[in-house]
């Protein structure tokens, strides 16, 4: 095996250019891939973040009377899946939009009356986030007497997650067209470098060397050359990420989500990959020669 | 046609009588074609263990195509061939390896690996067979002694002479001490004194107990050593005049 490794890297050495290029190549692939991984990563960190903070906006009738307001708040404990319910007055709901508003507090001060209806914020317990359960929590409060009108953004959430699946999915379809270009990159190599080595080869053949022998230093130079490419690829992401991370985080409310970089465990899987995609480009291709 | 080795004498005349248990080699009626070409017709040859045989003739007589088929280089188009026991009409592919390790072959182009240097070049043969690091640097080092190359040992190929060159080729046709050598045109390119040179190995090595097998269009050559001579003339093996 030590003869076999040293004759990998010595042919490596000897086609340095032929190499690089495929190094690159994995190197660029697997920087495109994972930075699509590092980029869903956030955006699903970002959406667990908004889902854990959506509230359910119950609107009262304009002629609830005090006791049905406390009926509906009664029934609207007893639900499942309700944390928490609160309840906010037209007089607070004002309130709060002339501290939201401060410019436009003098077209609010004209007002004869106040528009706005009472209302209770109901907030989810933390399995209840998923667009259907709310869904269904909202259908029956809307079906509860005095009820005006619910809201929680029901409609954006699930033009967020449809577009989320989709762009995972446009992701998958991108991994796995690199993953394919990638093995036949590796492959494209080894066969050059097989054909330059033929001579070679057959005096090996000649004296006696089977053919593992002779395959094992070619399977050791793709995973060589995949988990040269990777640990390239992911420090360029890493690289990236440290000089551009920073500002998105000053964009976004730190509240929110802090954006972090690929877990350990995912760098670890796109070197593992990356190894088995040289593996497998040198497999195939000393395997047809 | 069994060949026997012993006695030795240039251009040895002493009739050749059968020693079917002895032999190393068996060649049963051999065709070779390429095309419509007949390369060997009719080769029925017993090569007994410790010969030292000339395989003679003038070019495209065969000589090379008899050597190959040995080693299974080129198929056989009819005919048996056995080698140590081997019969190579039934070998399997995974066999082939094992066959090439009782033979070491000696090419007239040296067939040395340029991007190696002579000490790897020769190792090669001990490493492909999976022998420790110490053992192997200790029979290439001792063998390269053997035939004056021990100082050359991280020169490249390119850089030596023709004479050293070949001086390599026999060092690692020998170092994993093959039941049999081969040698093809083994002084084709070389002067006199390098030619002399590889024949003293040959020579030595044939004393250590292998069994040689030389196939030379040089009559010079075959006067100089002390082999017998089977002749090849289109492909067919004509018997010594004396038998």
């Amino acid at each position: 095996m030590r003869s076999s490794i040293q004759r990998a890297i010595k042919d490596i050495l000897e086609n340095r250019f032929l190499n690089a290029i495929t190094i690159i190549t994995m190197a660029l692939s697997v920087l495109i891939v994972s930075a699509f991984g590092l980029f869903f990563l956030n955006v699903q960190d970002l959406f667990d973040a908004w889902k854990k903070g959506i509230r359910i906006m119950v609107y009262l009738a304009p002629a609830t009377t005090e006791t049905q307001r406390l009926e509906i708040g009664h029934r609207l404990q007893a639900f499942d899946g309700i944390q928490d319910i609160h309840f906010v007055s037209k007089a607070d709901a004002l309130r709060l939009m002339r501290k939201r508003m401060p410019r436009q507090s003098s077209l609010l001060d004209n007002l004869k009356e106040n528009p706005l209806p009472d209302a209770f914020e109901v907030t989810l317990v933390s399995d209840s986030h998923s667009p259907e359960k709310i869904e269904l929590l909202a259908q029956r409060i809307e079906g509860l007497p005095s009820v005006a009108e619910v809201e929680y953004g029901q409609q954006w959430i699930e033009r967020f997650a449809n577009f989320f699946n989709l762009f995972k999915l446009a992701g998958y379809g991108m991994g796995t067209l690199f993953f394919m270009a990638t093995v036949f990159i590796t492959a494209n190599t080894i066969r050059l470098v097989l054909y330059s080595r033929r001579e070679e080869i057959q005096i090996m053949r000649l004296v006696g060397a089977t053919d593992t022998f002779i395959k094992v230093p070619y399977y050791l130079e793709g995973l060589i050359q995949g988990l040269m490419g990777s640990l390239i690829g992911i420090a360029l992401l890493y690289a990236a990420f440290s000089a551009v991370g920073s500002q998105f985080q000053q964009n976004l409310s730190a509240e929110m989500v802090l954006i972090r970089f690929l877990p350990l465990s995912f760098c670890g899987g796109i070197i593992g990959g990356g190894m088995v995609i040289g593996l497998l480009g040198s497999f195939f291709r000393s395997n047809s020669s | 046609m069994p060949v026997n080795a012993k006695p030795r004498g240039a251009f040895s005349r002493v009739p050749l009588e059968s020693k079917e248990k002895n032999a190393v080699i068996r060649m049963f009626h051999v065709h070779k074609r390429y095309g419509a070409k007949q390369a060997l017709v009719d080769v029925t040859l017993d090569i007994v263990k410790n010969a030292f045989l000339y395989i003679s003739g003038p070019s495209g007589a065969g000589k090379s195509t008899l050597l190959k088929l040995l080693y299974l280089a080129e198929p056989v188009s009819e005919g048996q061939i056995i080698v140590d026991g081997m019969n190579l009409s039934r070998i399997s592919h995974r066999r082939i390896p094992l066959l090439r390790r009782k033979f070491g072959i000696i090419f007239q182009d040296y067939k040395l690996i340029p991007t190696r240097t002579v000490y790897e070049n020769v190792a090669l043969v001990l490493e492909a067979r999976g022998q420790q690091r110490a053992m192997v640097e200790k029979k290439v080092k001792s063998m390269l002694r053997v035939v004056g190359m021990k100082d050359r040992l991280s020169a490249y190929p390119p850089s030596l002479s023709g004479g050293e060159q070949q001086r390599v080729a026999v060092a690692r046709a020998v170092v994993g001490d093959p039941t049999i050598i081969l040698a093809d045109e083994p002084t084709g390119s070389l002067d006199d004194d390098s030619a002399a040179t590889i024949l003293d190995l040959l020579d030595q090595f044939y004393h250590r107990g292998a069994t040689v097998v030389v196939a030379t269009h040089d009559r010079s050559l075959l006067e100089r050593g002390n082999g017998r001579v089977l002749q090849l003339r289109q492909g067919r093996l004509d018997l010594p005049a004396d038998i």
